[in-house]
């Protein structure tokens, strides 16, 4: 294989990539994943500061001290310098002391957590803005959004109107999924019986892709949604059309839905029954269950929370459908 | 809970547990069944070609006395390694499965593997090659090269590592078994709950009892290479004059004794979940699957770092040697080996940013990630300070390090890039995770092992390896790896996350065609290899070379080539580091007369048969095959104990044997172009 048709394989890659595909990590279209894609640039330039120099060195050093050159000088004795080794120490040292600082302003500025300050560089958010509120269940092998401000839910699409904030709070009804819409922001798991969190926003109108991130199965695949970034008014046009389209999600319609299959359509529920969500957050859909959350204050009152407690059913067979118990901090609303 | 048993008569579900006629794949009529039925015709062709093979040479005897019961560390190394290899085989046949099928399912097409069998597949792939590949490669090279540098005649506890050897293989078996009987586990390489609790059927149980097999060998294993390197050095090899090789060993058994309990614990919690009902990793009842994901990678990380170490340890030989000069800053070496080693502990949530445990425990952990990057980045300026000034030759395991060199830097710079809490938001469980962790791993461990194999194969059989197909493997490895991988670092950056079977866009179809297009030239980098050995071995008297064919430095070239069974007739006195350099140095002459007797491990039957019993017990915890499973854990520790009770377990080599052996010996200076 000559040198020329090397090249060709390694800038095969780099010609389909000017082919236009879009790097989505590197453009993203909401602020957060924006800031998150800046970090990620900006620390992998400064690491190229070292390594690109490395590299070059490998091949300069290793060709020119070559056995059969004889031009240069030869030390075959020379093993030590305490100059250049505090110099090997000292400068990977500083490169990580600036990505580590940068690491750790990011992390903290960008807590999925923590309450969007701005919507966009230079536009703070104004004092009486109140974020649009989503809670997420990922189901097999789908998603539900709970809108409790507009009394909606949908399954596997997911719309928000440009430069609101977000604030998605989200659990999952059997397995550990992760929330992840690349162009708006971070992914985030979801876990039953749990709660996580995330803030975000997005900036263009536009339809974009959402999915799992986390390997949950075989449908796992197609366990994918729609995420709409729509203008304010085309929002309250989508809002009227899930409440004109709509269903009821009842306990009994959430036991249908809840069902593994793949490849579920988009659907519309024009109500849903009040607190499923945190229903299925503290594992109590099913009537009769005792709440993760109930349990939970009777064991810090008394201890005796195993009383009135259902028989348990098997996990293994049953997976979603009877445990009332859940891990103590995890399950608490924030 | 155990699952239910078939319907049937109740002496069939005594005997057989869950096993029935429906549990074998290759009867199903469905493509799956096809597949596994094909491969079952080639295994067994194969493998009865091998069986009529040995009994034909009547090689039976010579195995089991020669092979099979050994306690010697250079055979048993020698056996890792060809484990290694057979698995090798295995993983890579299903990384070419997952390729193909992603390079063509994208809109109507759903390719050929439906996801239950896809995810077998990636599930497979990264376990084999991580505990049957890596494991055994290392295992392999720490077992043959170490006690020979440090001047030792055996291990400390030869017939452990028998024992060692034998449940790792048996392990790998189990695994095997899994194609051709019943499923394996889709729960991916670390089955994380919920999937590994809630999987029907024997797969995650195959998965659970050869990890147990393998895991408990290699933590012995661990044991056994501590206990070598801190009480059998030769004379006058104090801790900083060991080469630095061994001292990868030692930290990597450090590591290997740290956290193989761990492994160990939390898979016995796991199978408590799956056979009894217990709750450690359910989401109710108490049980939290986060305590799973911590548990595993408390293991997990020092993991890839017990996978890296040794071969930082190879190319920390092989540079020195072909570059005529001693390692460069040799105490910086030792003490950023020693940094990683302890903070490899400090990193583990570094796997999982994204679960929510809140800005300031991302943050520690972010740091310590990157903090683990200065001491590897002082190996790669070590490297780099030790061929400069220096006469460089680029023999086949130089030109694997170079390889290395350029790859494995490559790997950390993606590497610090997901380190970074925020970028790594994006970039968690995409395919650019994907392509750094391979970038890593193959960078780093693979092309390490086929360092150290084209290194040390003249001392472990006499000849050399043939260079043609050694540069031809290593530059369809070298190009095949950017072209396999180049491509999911582009689609990660597009957002395409892992474990996909199938794909809607089909813009992202020509990326994963020429990502299966490096995975072929990878095929054939692999068949590159087997031919190199194969070609070697039938010319190997062409080939033949003496004890020192590179002008290597340290104890291992000291002696002959293949070392007979004791290693060295004299242990020798160290005084420098690279002692063998200063060995030859002061003008060294081989001693030919004055021979003690000297005193030896015998080898021992009794790691082979706990290893077969051992498998059946596995066995039989996965099938419910409880008999099974009874009979032969009370015929492990009767195995067991009846071997305490075998006293005779040394014996001697008379002098005038020793005298003999040393002069028949192939003891030739190597010619400066041999050297060459």
């Amino acid at each position: 294989m000559t040198v020329k048709h090397l090249r060709g394989l390694l800038l095969l890659p780099l010609a389909l990539l000017l082919g236009g595909c879009h790097l989505v990590l590197l453009s993203p279209s909401g602020d957060v994943a924006r800031q998150q894609s800046d970090v990620m640039i900006i620390t992998t330039i400064i690491i190229a500061l070292i390594i690109v120099p490395v590299l070059i060195a490998i091949g300069v050093i290793a060709w020119r001290y070559r056995s059969s050159n004889e031009k240069v000088r030869h030390d075959p004795e020379w093993d030590h310098s305490p100059q250049l080794e505090l110099v090997v120490w000292a400068a990977p040292v500083l490169i990580i002391i600036i990505v580590g600082a940068i690491s750790w302003i990011g992390t903290h500025q960008l807590d999925p957590y923590r309450s969007l300050t701005r919507v966009a560089p230079g536009k703070p958010i104004a004092a009486d803005t109140k974020p649009l509120e989503v809670e997420v269940v990922s189901l097999r092998w789908k998603w539900l959004f709970f809108y409790p401000q507009y009394g909606i839910a949908t399954v596997n699409q997911l719309a928000a109107p440009v430069n609101v904030p977000i604030k998605f709070k989200l659990t999952s009804d059997t397995m550990m999924d992760s929330f992840f819409v690349p162009a708006l922001a971070g992914q985030i798991y979801t876990m039953p019986g749990m709660q996580t969190m995330l803030h975000a926003v997005i900036n263009k109108p536009g339809q974009y892709k959402g999915f799992s991130a986390n390997y949950s199965g075989a449908g796992f695949t197609d366990m994918r949604f729609s995420f709409d970034g729509m203008n304010p008014q085309d929002f309250k046009d989508w809002v009227a059309k899930v409440r004109a389209q709509g269903t009821d999600l009842d306990r009994s319609a959430y036991d249908q839905l809840r069902q593994p299959d793949r490849n579920a359509p988009v659907h519309y529920y024009a109500h849903f029954e009040s607190g499923l969500y945190t229903r299925i957050l503290n594992r109590c859909v099913d009537p009769g269950q005792v709440c993760a959350s109930q349990m939970m204050s009777a064991d810090a009152k008394a201890g005796h929370a195993m009383q009135g407690m259902p028989a348990p059913a098997d996990h293994v067979d049953a997976p979603s459908s009877g445990n009332a118990a859940a891990p103590a901090q995890a399950a608490k609303t924030h | 809970m155990p699952e239910a048993m078939p319907h049937r008569a109740a002496i069939w579900n005594f005997l057989f547990g869950r096993l029935s006629l429906d549990s074998l794949p290759f009867l199903q009529p469905d493509l799956e069944g096809r597949i596994v039925l094909v491969t079952l015709i080639v295994v067994l062709i194969g493998g009865l070609a091998i069986l009529g093979f040995v009994t034909k040479k009547r090689l039976w005897g010579y195995l089991w006395h020669e092979w099979f019961t050994s306690v010697d560390h250079k055979k048993l190394g020698i056996m890792y390694m060809i484990l290694a290899t057979v698995m090798l085989l295995r993983g890579f046949s299903d990384a070419i499965m997952m390729r193909a099928q992603q390079a063509v399912a994208f809109g109507p097409h759903m390719g050929y593997l439906p996801p239950e069998h896809y995810d077998q597949i990636f599930s497979a792939h990264g376990s084999i090659m991580i505990f049957f590949v890596g494991m055994a490669y290392i295992t392999g090279l720490m077992n043959f090269a170490m006690p020979l540098q440090i001047g030792s005649r055996d291990v400390a506890f030869p017939f452990l590592n028998n024992l060692s050897f034998w449940f790792t293989f048996w392990g790998s078996i189990l695994f095997m078994v899994s194609l051709f009987i019943g499923d394996f586990s889709t729960a991916g390489w670390l089955a994380y709950p919920p999937i590994s609790e809630l999987q029907q059927g024997p797969g995650v149980d195959y998965y659970i009892w050869g990890l147990q097999l393998a895991g408990v060998g290699t933590l012995l294993t661990g044991v056994n290479f501590v206990a070598t390197i801190v009480k059998m050095r030769a004379p006058g090899m104090s801790l900083m004059k060991m080469p630095v090789f061994s001292w990868t060993t030692l930290c990597t058994s450090g590591l290997i004794i740290a956290t193989f309990p761990v492994l160990t614990a939390t898979l016995f919690l796991l199978s408590l979940d799956r056979y009894l009902g217990t709750h450690f990793f359910t989401s109710g009842f108490g049980g939290n699957i986060m305590m799973y994901i911590n548990l595993i990678w408390v293991w997990g990380h020092p993991e890839v770092y017990i996978l890296i170490l040794p071969l930082f340890g190879v190319y920390s030989e092989i540079v020195p040697t072909f570059s005529g000069k001693p390692l460069f800053g040799y105490s910086s070496m030792v003490y950023a080996t020693v940094a990683i080693m302890i903070m490899s502990y400090l990193v583990w949530l570094h796997h999982f940013f994204t679960m929510g445990s809140g800005a300031d425990v991302n943050s520690f952990f972010s740091l310590t990630t990157m903090m683990i990057s200065i001491p590897t980045g002082v190996k790669i300026f070590n490297w780099l300070f030790t061929m400069y000034r220096g006469r460089v030759r680029f023999t086949v395991p130089m030109l694997w390090t170079m390889g290395f060199l350029f790859t494995f830097t490559i790997g950390g710079m993606t590497g610090v890039m997901l380190s970074v809490a925020p970028a790594d938001f994006l970039l968690h469980n995409s395919l650019f995770l994907i392509a750094h962790f391979h970038n890593v791993i193959i960078g780093g461990t693979v092309f390490g092992v086929f360092a150290a194999v084209n290194y040390w194969f003249p001392k472990a059989f006499g000849f050399k390896l043939d260079e043609f197909w050694g540069k031809v493997s290593f530059w369809c490895w070298q190009i095949g790896f950017w072209v396999a991988f180049g491509p999911l670092y582009i689609l990660g950056l597009m957002g395409v996350t892992r474990r996909l079977s199938h794909f809607d866009n089909p813009a992202l179809q020509p990326y994963f065609v020429v990502a299966a297009f490096g995975a072929f030239l990878i095929a054939i980098g692999i068949l590159a290899f087997v031919i190199q050995i194969g070609i070697s071995i039938k010319r190997r008297e062409a080939y033949a070379v003496g004890n020192d064919p590179w002008n290597g430095r340290t104890l291992e070239w000291a002696t002959s080539s293949p070392p007979p069974d004791y290693n060295f007739a004299f242990i020798p006195n160290v005084h420098e580091r690279d002692a063998w350099t200063d060995m030859k140095k002061h003008g060294y002459q081989r001693p030919m007369e004055g021979f003690n007797t000297i005193h030896m491990p015998k080898n021992t039957a009794a790691g082979a048969i706990i290893g077969v019993l051992s498998f059946a017990c596995c066995f039989g915890l996965v099938w419910y095959i409880w008999w099974l499973a009874v009979v032969s854990f009370v015929g492990v520790i009767a195995v067991a104990i009846a071997h305490t009770f075998n006293y005779h377990r040394d014996y001697h080599i008379p002098a005038d044997e020793v005298r003999k052996i040393e002069h028949t010996n192939s003891w030739q200076p190597d010619t400066a172009e041999v050297r060459a």
